[in-house]
This record gives structure tokens, sequence and C-alpha cells, in this order.
């Protein structure tokens, strides 16, 4: 069994079958990738993983719980982490705080008040932060104001952000949509040396078959809400179906 | 120093001996003279200051953290200063049951108003808080006449149980507030040639309370907790997907600035024991909005500054006369002395507003980071002219 499960998940907004009967797997410590052309359900399917939508038939259990009826909060401290497509930063805060701010949420759960001691006497969780930063290259940056830093070291620090919560699983968004062919491959590398270097378990939703067939060991292929097939990056590249629908223009 | 770092520490001890010296620095005039009446150094405009100064510090800790703008912060004021007067009336008229009493309720009360506003946030929250407000004030001017007082207010009387105290003095009249013994309206003069100094002790002890809780706000805003409220303000998406729940984060805060202001109405009744509905109505409300923002929204000194800043022009400007306008100006011929005065005269006495309202509005256009931000402004002008002279003498001797 797959650390995520995803069973016969049905969800309609009005008249458009948004998902329909979408079954996946996801196994532990793989990369996998949902491609599709727009519209096709990838982005419903990721928000019904993560509690900001909730499928109206099927189930969706991860780690051998079901994730349905959780707010997104309760799913990221059962170890689901989410890379927005659009970098989702505190940009009024310090790119040193935005590490913080899930450094705590992981040690103290979802709600503690600690209103009198300072945060600058956290030297465990500030050490914490200041590795990933390095990890990511970017301890150079870290009392910088992170609304100010440029889209692609948003999307490193929000990838580091999730990455020091330690996730059992990591959702990726599009994480190089808009990026120049540069960014998009420093991307990759990075995803490469997290992989490598945690033993994460990595969906991802991406456009950019560059990307998928870099990284990915299984693609699920969406096509109208359905998956059409779920194979190796090799088998997917030379589907009959697969070309029909959504490489076929550009293959 | 206190568990603060050397800035914020050296900010407390400037607050501190400002607040100190305060009767000596608001009366920079001596008696008598044609500036006397800019003089702000009695009692009663003093306490409002810290008084008002402490509202606004808790306000911040609301609006300038999450970003949630509450319109209804004056009811728990109100609701403050009549749970004190309430103590007065029943227990003794020691000023410290009657102030715990007032955070308590305060903070039961914010509670309650919080859980229920905080399931919307924009101007649905600010809506809600005036509504609730609104009702509070409503419910205190009328419906609640026994408990409140109604229109006149809750006042002390004679026949009050005062269980702990005196229920009457030895001369027969009504106690005053006191802290064991010392009692809030006594006051010492200094003379010194033609300048008076008054010393309260109800301002002293309002003082300190006012330092204690600009010090919790300075905890508060450095702590974890505070940069949570932060990023609550700048990204409620991405808390939640971090895995923390905003919603227990912003009541809290709510909780503690209705506290903040609870205290504050219980001080007001320790300085001056009566309670009225007035304190509850929505303009009061809008006031430490005004002196929030007019401060510097989300800094630490800001609302003190904004408090002081509106507090004094209500009892300095609105005192100015046309007869005090026309002294000034006796100087010039009558024709342009009269002009003058008839231009001037719109914006003194009860016309305040109007000049606060313009103040308002070139603050928010020019400085939208209130008076503090001046003051950065002021410094860094300072600062540069400063680098450039440090600079130029040691071009000098190159020469």
């Amino acid at each position: 069994m797959g650390l995520l499960e995803v069973k016969d998940v049905n969800k309609r907004f009005g008249g458009l079958q948004a998902l329909g009967n979408v079954n996946l797997s996801v196994a532990e410590n793989s990369c996998h990738a949902i491609i599709g052309p727009n519209g096709a359900g990838k982005s419903t399917l990721l928000n019904c993983l993560v509690g900001k939508l909730i499928p109206d038939t099927g189930s969706v259990m991860f780690d051998g719980q079901s994730v349905l009826g959780r707010t997104p909060f309760e799913i990221n401290q059962m170890g689901i982490s989410r890379v927005f497509q659009t970098p989702e930063i505190f940009g009024d805060l310090t790119v040193m705080e935005n590490m913080l701010i899930p450094c705590f949420a992981r040690r103290d759960g979802s709600f503690a008040l600690h209103g009198i001691r300072s945060v600058m006497s956290e030297g465990e969780l500030r050490d914490q932060a200041e590795a990933m930063l390095d990890d990511v290259n970017m301890l150079d940056k870290r009392n910088m104001h992170s609304a100010s830093m440029s889209r692609g070291d948003k999307r490193r620090l929000e990838m580091a952000m999730c990455l020091v919560q330690n996730p059992k699983l990591l959702l990726l968004d599009e994480p190089t949509a808009g990026m120049a062919r540069a960014d998009t491959n420093n991307t990759i590398d990075l995803l490469k040396e997290i992989k490598e270097k945690r033993n994460i378990t990595i969906a991802i939703i991406e456009h950019d078959m560059h990307v998928v067939f870099s990284l990915a060991e299984r693609i699920t292929v969406l096509a109208q809400g359905t998956p059409l097939v779920e194979d190796t990056p090799e088998n997917i590249k030379g589907h009959p179906k697969v070309k029909e629908a959504y490489l076929g223009e550009a293959a | 120093m206190f568990g603060l770092d050397k800035k914020d520490a050296s900010l407390l001890l400037i607050v501190a001996a400002l607040v100190a010296f305060a009767p000596f620095l608001l009366n920079p005039f001596p008696e008598g003279s044609a500036m006397a009446q800019f003089n702000a150094g009695y009692p009663d405009l003093m306490q409002r200051f810290v008084i008002f100064g402490i509202f606004a510090i808790g306000f911040n800790i609301l609006f300038g953290l999450t970003g949630y703008l509450s319109f209804g912060h004056a009811a728990f004021l109100g609701v403050g200063s009549y749970a004190a007067v309430w103590m007065f009336k029943l227990l003794s008229m020691n000023v410290l049951p009657a102030i715990i009493l007032a955070v308590i309720t305060s903070g039961i009360f914010a509670l309650v108003i919080g859980y229920v506003s905080l399931r919307r946030s924009g101007i649905y929250f600010s809506i809600l808080t005036l509504a609730f407000a609104q009702m509070s004030f409503a419910l205190a001017y009328s419906v609640l006449t026994p408990i409140t007082g109604g229109e006149t207010g809750l006042q002390l009387a004679l026949d009050d149980p005062r269980i702990l105290g005196s229920a009457t003095t030895a001369e027969g009249n009504i106690p005053v507030p006191g802290l064991f013994g010392l009692e809030m309206r006594d006051s010492a003069e200094l003379m010194f040639g033609n300048w008076v100094f008054t010393f309260n002790v109800g301002y002293y002890f309002a003082a300190i309370v006012m330092l204690l809780s600009f010090y919790l706000a300075i905890r508060i805003f450095r702590s974890p907790f505070g940069m949570m409220l932060r990023a609550v303000k700048s990204n409620q998406q991405r808390l939640n997907y971090t895995g923390l729940n905003p919603r227990p984060y912003t009541l809290a805060a709510f909780v503690i600035s209705g506290m903040y202001a609870g205290l504050a109405g219980g001080l007001m009744a320790s300085m001056d024991p009566l309670a009225g509905a007035e304190r509850m109505f929505w303009t009061a409300s809008g006031e430490v909005v005004l002196m929030t923002i007019l401060g510097g929204v989300g800094t630490l000194i800001g609302p003190v500054l904004g408090a002081g800043m509106i507090k004094y022009m209500e009892n300095i400007i609105s005192k100015i006369n046309s007869d005090i306008l026309h002294s000034w100006f006796a100087f010039l011929p009558d024709g342009l002395e009269d002009l003058i005065v008839t231009m001037i005269y719109p914006f003194i006495g009860k016309g305040w507003h109007l000049t606060l309202g313009i103040v308002f509005m070139l603050v928010v256009i020019f400085l939208p980071g209130g008076l503090v931000e001046g003051g950065q402004r002021v410094a860094k002008l300072f600062g540069r002219k400063k680098a450039d002279e440090t600079k130029s003498a040691k071009t000098e001797p190159a020469e």
C-alpha cells in the first residue's frame, strides 16, 4: 500500500465533472508526477488532498488515516506540505522568520501561546532554520525582507519552509511555472538533491515535460477528470493514448 | 536587560524617563504667561495621556500585529470602567481589586465578542465588532440601567456597602479611590519661580501601570506569539498550510487587547470614580483607531505618541477661544487682525476636530507610517548630515 491512496474520488462543480473515479497510489520514497492538459482536474485533485476541497465521493487515505473532513492545518500536521503555484510566503516577515514559523508549527503543534519569551532565545529552532537555509543556499539572505526577493528565491524559500518540517509527503503544484530555463534547471537540481538527501515522497503536478521526465519515477496522466494511464516515464513517452490526449500537439 | 535587546531596552528607558519627568516636560511655560495655556502638565490631562496610551498599546497588539481592525474596542473600556466602579461600591475604595476585576471582566467580554466576530475577517469583522459595541452601548444606556446607571452613569453613593472599607469618611463624605491610604487625587506642587509643577499620585500610579503594559507589549511583539500574529496579517493561507490554526492566535490577540482596554477603563474609573455609557460609544472606538494610525500602526511607541497627540489637541486646542486669538494677533492692524482671527476661528475651540481631521489626513497621506515614520525620517536626515560632515572632515586633510 502506498503512502497516499486515492480511491474512486469524484468531484462535481455544478454541471462539470471535475474529477471522475480518480484512483491514485503514491508509493513511499518515490516521485510521482500528475500531468494532463489544462482543465484535466490536476489542481482539483491536489486541493482534495490538502483539505481545501472535499470530494463528493471516494476516499483519500494518507499514512493509513483519512484526510477527508480535516482542515488544511490538520493535514499539514499529519505530514503533508504543499508548495503553491505562485509562491506563498510571509511577505512582511524576514527570511529567517519565514523559516522559523514552520519550525514552531512542527515543534508546538497548531497553536501555542508563547507570549513572553523572545524569538531570539529559541536557539535550537534557529539552528534548524539556518541549516535548512544553508541547504538551499539562502543563508546570506536570512535577514532580508522576503517580499523584496526575486520570484526564484521566493520559490526556494517556500520549498525550504516545507522541507524544514520534514514532511512525509511534499506536494508541488507546478513548481517551475513561469520560470526561466536556467531557474527551471536549478529547481530540478534542487529537487533531485532533496530526494537523494532526505528520502522524501514527492507528488508533483507539472506542465513542463522536461521537469516531469527528469524527476518522476511514476507518472499518472489525467484527462477530463479521469486517469488515462499510470506508468513509468519511458512507457508514458511512447503511449499512444497519452499522445492522443496530451502530447498529441506537442509531439 | 529585562529580557529585552538593547534597542528595546533603551526605548523602554526613554519612555520611562519621559513619563517620570512629564510634569516638568509638559509645563515648559511659566504660570501667567501668554503661552501658559499650552501647558499640559496638569494631573487630569497627564492621566489621560497614559491611560489612553494603555488603550492604544493594547489596540495595536490586535490591529498592528494581526491587521484585524476592531471598531468596537471602546466597549471593553466601558466594561472595565463599570466593573471598577462596582468594585468601589461593593468592596472598597482600593484601586487594585477594582483594576483586577476590570481586566478580568473585559477579558471575558472580549472572549465572547471575539469568538463570534473572528469568524469573519476584513470589513465584516470590523462591522461585527462595531455592532457588538453599539449593542453594548445601547444596553448600558437603557436596558441595563440597574447595573450601569443608564443615562446618568454609574456613580458612588453614601449608602454603598463597601464591605472591606468604610462607607463614608469621618466627615460624612464619599471616600475617594486610593492605594493603601494613598489617595489618587493627592498632589504635591513644586513652585520654581513662576513655574508650578504638579506631581499627582494618580498620574504616577497610572504611569507605572502604563510602563508595565508597555513592557509586556514589547515582550509580546518579540515573542513567537507576536511573530505568528504578524504571519496572520501577512499570509493566512500559508499559515494554514504550515500547520498552524490562525483562529486561536487572533482570538488570543483580541482578548489581550480587550484586557488592555479594560485596564485603561479601570484606571479611568480609579482616577474619577464614575462610569458612563458614552465611553462605549462608537466615536470612542474610532478615536483609538485614529490614535494608533496617527502614531504608527504596528510600531511599539507609535500608539502612545498618537494617544498623547490626540488628547493634547482635544484639551489644549479646544480651550482656545476668539478672545485669546485676538490677544495673540493684537499687534496687527485691526482689519488684518479680524481677518486672521476669522480664518483661524473654525479650527479652534469646538472646531478642534477640524484641526485633528486635517492633521490626520496630512499624516496618512505624507507619513503612512505615522508619527514614528516622521521621526525616523528626521533622524535619517540628521544621520545623513552627520555622515556627510564626517566624510568631509575626513577628506579635508587630504587636500
